[in-house]
């Protein structure tokens, strides 16, 4: 058995099994749980960046459950696809990049963080990650509905993890209502898209569509059930709940369950629909990034709570892709000549948005674990006790505004100019969100870092560190050599979001 | 010398640059600094004069992050008032917000159709 051949199976398979495993092994030793989940997540990173490279140099992979052949992907006796299909292209592979190399450093991060019920926290914070791969590998709407629920299930587990505060449950409770019934909308949509086409496979799906009425409503249900995991504004309330009452490490590993929904959203968008996708909805996503952006960056102004400021940091970034991709999708259906450089912003801030964000929630749970205070105006002077972590958040805070030499400002300068092409205005009030994103961030450094000693803390421990240092090191590299990161990640997956025909000729092409 | 040049629609943009230039300005900086006064004191040369009353404890004078951006928030209070209404905390109103904007779509799309 060649193993190369397994890939996509196993990236799924490995931190699968490995979640069921976990409470038996805690049962026998907390380190030999710790050190067989860091194993497994270490080798589905291996995995996933064989799968990468794989990807990127010979095309769209796919992988057939059940088949005599992994590529035989429509049956001897059937005229479509009717196994479950993994596809992986460029855009599917930059997505579980991002979701495994966040969930390993966050894991890194909770071996400090998690002192409790560590067994069910694993299990839970693998079923999540193996929830966000299938989503992102799936070529089944079906079964990124089931992987969706997956997620949703467990992130709400994790969210209630610290239970003992009321606020935790109640955070927990309005994320998977929201999302149970976020999930009854792609259901029903999936629903109706199966009674027109006899189809589940989202490449057949693809190449049958006809752009009735019955798809446009199936439309609008995927789209507003999308947009709503995403965190887009004004469906963006739900967000700073959850990831403000989550434990440090898990709202960090949440902004990858965002960004499998904006990927889903996107998937919908350009390869579902693709050119026959309702003129409408480049506007919407547009408008949907705007009012994120707005509503974020003004909400995160008045913000207490640490995290919930950082919360609503997080909706303003969503707004920045979705603007971007609001752009590149109008270029997309009008073959307008800023398309590709609209999407590379988009792409590219995606990922900035996870490192970033990523950071500042670690800094901020780091902040709780030291002080066991959430509250800005309790905190202060921690620059005194807590260096390495007050360095750290001025890095995070530094990319997450979009200062040069950043990678938030990378990403964003392409952002700002393709927008510019559509209309001047946009740009305008992206960047001036932007400084205020800055004077947003300036409100924690002065608050919590500067200032005479307030509270007495020490340095968070080493583990917690080490993962904040590897992210930081990241923004840093990335900022320094954006280029580098847009040729070999980032353009892959926006040929692959412009490339829909590759997508459904990968599927429907092969195998008879 | 451009070394990692990311091409943008208006131009070029090159951190590297800009790394470079920021060393070449902390490196004047520091030879300027080098050239100051020696003979400074820290004590209560450099305290500040509050027109002869004692200065509070440090403590004391820390600005707390509720006191940052006051004028601005008071400003914009109507803004504000109308944000807290819609981010209320109740589950009824995220559904709502999410059932009404879905439905919004849907009217926009099929009044666009029938246009």
């Amino acid at each position: 058995m060649n193993i190369m051949d397994h890939l996509p199976a196993l990236v799924i398979a490995i931190p699968l099994l490995t979640a069921f495993l976990t409470p038996l092994i805690d049962r026998v030793s907390r380190k030999a749980r710790n050190a067989v989940v860091f194993i497994a997540l270490a080798l589905t990173f291996i995995l996933a960046i064989l799968l990468v490279q794989d990807v990127f140099d010979n095309g769209i992979q796919i992988y057939v459950m059940g088949a005599s052949s992994t590529t035989q992907t429509i049956p001897t006796q059937a005229a479509v696809p009717i196994r479950i299909v993994l596809e992986i292209d460029g855009l599917s592979a930059f997505m579980v990049l991002i979701s495994v190399l966040i969930s390993l450093l966050g894991l890194i991060y909770s071996f400090s963080d998690i002192k409790e019920r560590g067994g069910r926290f694993y299990t839970l914070f693998l079923l999540m990650l193996v929830g966000m791969l299938g989503m992102e590998l799936t070529g089944d709407l079906f079964n990124l509905f089931v992987f969706l629920e997956v997620t949703s299930i467990a992130a709400a587990a994790l969210i209630a993890y610290e239970f003992r505060r009321g606020s935790t449950s109640e955070a927990a409770l309005k994320y998977i209502i929201i999302s149970s019934i976020g999930a009854l909308f792609v259901l029903f949509s999936i629903g109706l898209l199966y009674g027109e086409y006899d189809l589940l496979n989202m490449a057949a799906i693809a190449q049958a569509m006809q752009s009735t009425h019955i798809d446009k409503i199936a439309l609008v249900l995927l789209f507003s059930a999308f947009a709503l995991k995403a965190g887009a504004a004004p469906m963006h309330m739900w967000l700073p709940d959850a990831y403000g009452e989550a434990p440090g490490a898990i709202s960090m590993v949440l902004i990858p369950t965002t960004a499998a929904s904006m990927y889903a959203l996107f998937r919908v968008c350009f390869t579902i629909y693709n050119e026959s996708l309702h003129a409408i909805i480049p506007a919407v996503i547009i408008i949907f990034g705007l009012l994120s952006i707005f509503i974020g960056v003004t909400m995160a102004l008045v913000q207490d709570d640490i995290k919930r400021l950082i919360s609503f940091a997080a909706v303003a970034e969503v707004g920045y892709i979705l603007l971007a991709m609001g752009v590149g999708l109008y270029g997309f259906l009008n073959s307008e000549e800023y398309t590709v450089t609209a999407l590379r912003g988009g792409m590219f801030h995606l990922f900035n948005d996870v490192l970033d964000i990523g950071l500042l929630f670690l800094v901020a749970g780091g902040v709780i674990y030291a002080t066991g205070e959430r509250s800005l105006n309790k905190l202060g002077g921690l620059a005194h006790s807590m260096k390495y972590t007050s360095v750290l958040f001025l890095v995070g805070l530094a990319a997450a505004a979009g200062l040069p030499p950043m990678n938030g400002f990378a990403s964003k300068i392409i952002i700002y100019e393709s927008v510019y092409k559509v209309s001047p205005i946009l740009s305008i009030i992206a960047i001036l969100a932007s400084i205020m994103m800055l004077a947003v961030f300036i409100k924690i450094f002065q608050a919590v870092f500067t200032g005479p000693k307030l509270t007495e803390c020490r340095e968070v421990p080493k583990p917690m560190l080490a993962s904040m240092i590897a992210l930081a090191a990241l923004i840093i590299f990335f900022g320094l050599f954006p280029d580098m990161v847009i040729e070999h990640l980032v353009d892959p997956a926006v040929n692959a979001l412009m490339n829909y025909g590759a997508y459904i000729q990968a599927v429907m092409g092969v195998g008879t | 010398m451009i070394l990692m040049m990311l091409k943008t629609i208006g131009g070029f943009w090159d951190p590297l640059i800009l790394v470079l230039a920021a060393i070449v300005v902390a490196i004047i900086a520091y030879i300027i600094r080098a050239a100051g006064r020696r003979n400074h004191k820290t004590g209560e040369q450099a305290k500040p004069f509050f027109s002869g009353v004692a200065e509070p404890s440090k403590e004391a004078m820390h600005v707390r992050a509720s006191n940052l951006y006051w004028g601005f928030t008071e400003a914009l209070k109507g803004y504000y008032t109308s944000m807290k209404k819609m981010h209320s905390g109740m589950l009824n109103d995220y559904i709502g917000w999410f059932v009404g904007i879905a439905a919004l779509i849907f009217v926009v799309l099929f009044v666009m159709e029938v246009l």
